[in-house]
């Protein structure tokens, strides 16, 4: 399933309006700590977080992460919104927790490792 | 002058500290740190000041040092301490951290007492605030925050798997203006380097973190300075002068 019909089904926020969401979302992974997601993110996750710190950009590039959708309708910092369009990184949001959101993106066929 | 070698711990918890037994006391923290060889400390509360000057003046007259000093926990989850001069006064950055710490509840189970004390170890009050929590400064708020009040800024304990800057961040980020970062006593400075590493070019300090007296100098580092005051810390851990650090 790609960004665009995810983040339609879910309701989802865009904040990079700019971006393409034509990339495939072939997983799913929730953390708050950037450490664990190096670790443990898998190419092409999407992943849920609390953190609205620029680094987690870095760690989207890194892991080559599908996108980032920000929880609990937290809104990214300034500079975390202006990073995640000049790396390309799709930064969404959702209303909903992590909990719950992981349970419908799961319910979609979006699964962890 | 000349330069002397003066044993630091900077990173030491108070009775006020949610986590801090309340047998760290001012009296109780100076009579340790001396036993332990200690010449300069530094009281560093979760997100409070208000026990240093107590352990300040308790230490008047002894030989040793004491910096007041904080640990801010960040948005984040971060934790980032803060060191003052001896005569700062905090009082507008200790509103600002009081200004930003959400309204939570500080009297659960699990949590201690946050005792407020003089320097002769009288019970003088009780901190109602939610010490434990985090504020809502980001990391770079909370570095800029400790440095436009005159203080040094250095990442707590990154060899941690919470509250540490790596484990949260995953690594520093650009432009974060820390004058260096701390290893815990549970690892050697080569080991958190390599394995965590190599923390761009900041100097690495070693520090106790300690929360019961024991602890106190469980981990310490040197500095080689003229004497114990900010300036002469911030100088050693720049490297100016001759001025160095020396992490055991």
């Amino acid at each position: 399933m790609t960004l665009s019909e995810l983040a339609a089904r879910l309701d989802l926020k865009v904040f990079t309006t700019g971006l393409p969401l034509d990339k495939p979302v072939l997983g799913g992974y929730a953390s708050d700590l950037l450490s664990d997601v190096i670790g443990h993110g898998r190419k092409s996750d999407l992943w849920l977080t609390m953190q609205v710190h620029p680094n987690i950009v870095a760690v989207a590039v890194l892991k080559d992460l599908a996108g980032i959708v920000l929880v609990n309708g937290r809104e990214p910092a300034p500079e975390t919104l202006a990073q995640a369009v000049r790396e390309k990184v799709p930064l969404l949001g959702a209303r909903a927790g992590t909990f719950d959101l992981a349970g419908r993106l799961y319910g979609l066929g979006i699964k962890g490792s | 002058m000349a330069l002397r070698r003066l044993r630091a711990d900077l990173h030491i918890h108070t009775c006020l500290s949610p986590c801090g037994e309340l047998t760290m006391s001012p009296r109780a923290v100076v009579r340790r740190a001396r036993e332990a060889g200690l010449d300069v400390i530094a009281v560093t509360d979760h997100n409070t000041t208000e026990n240093a000057a107590a352990v300040i003046e308790a230490a008047a007259g002894t030989g040793l040092a004491v910096l007041p000093g904080i640990e801010m926990t960040t948005a984040e989850e971060v934790h980032i301490l803060g060191l003052f001069d001896a005569g700062a006064a905090l009082g507008p950055f200790q509103a600002e951290v009081y200004g930003n710490l959400p309204d939570l509840p500080s009297k659960m189970r699990f949590v201690d007492d946050q005792v407020i004390v003089d320097a002769a170890d009288y019970v003088t009050g009780f901190c109602p605030r939610c010490l434990f929590g985090a504020t809502l400064f980001s990391v770079h708020d909370a570095v800029e925050l400790i440095r436009s009040h005159g203080g040094l800024a250095i990442a707590c304990h990154v060899d941690r798997e919470s509250f540490s800057i790596i484990s949260q961040l995953g690594f520093i980020p650009p432009g974060l203006e820390l004058d260096a970062v701390e290893v815990s006593p549970r690892m050697s400075v080569d080991a958190a380097r390599a394995a965590f590493g190599p923390f761009d070019d900041l100097p690495v300090v070693r520090f106790s973190d300690a929360h019961r007296p024991e602890e106190i100098g469980s981990a310490a580092t040197d500095f080689f300075v003229e004497g114990p005051g900010l300036e002469e810390i911030r100088r050693a851990l720049a490297g100016e002068g001759g001025r160095r650090v020396i992490t055991p």
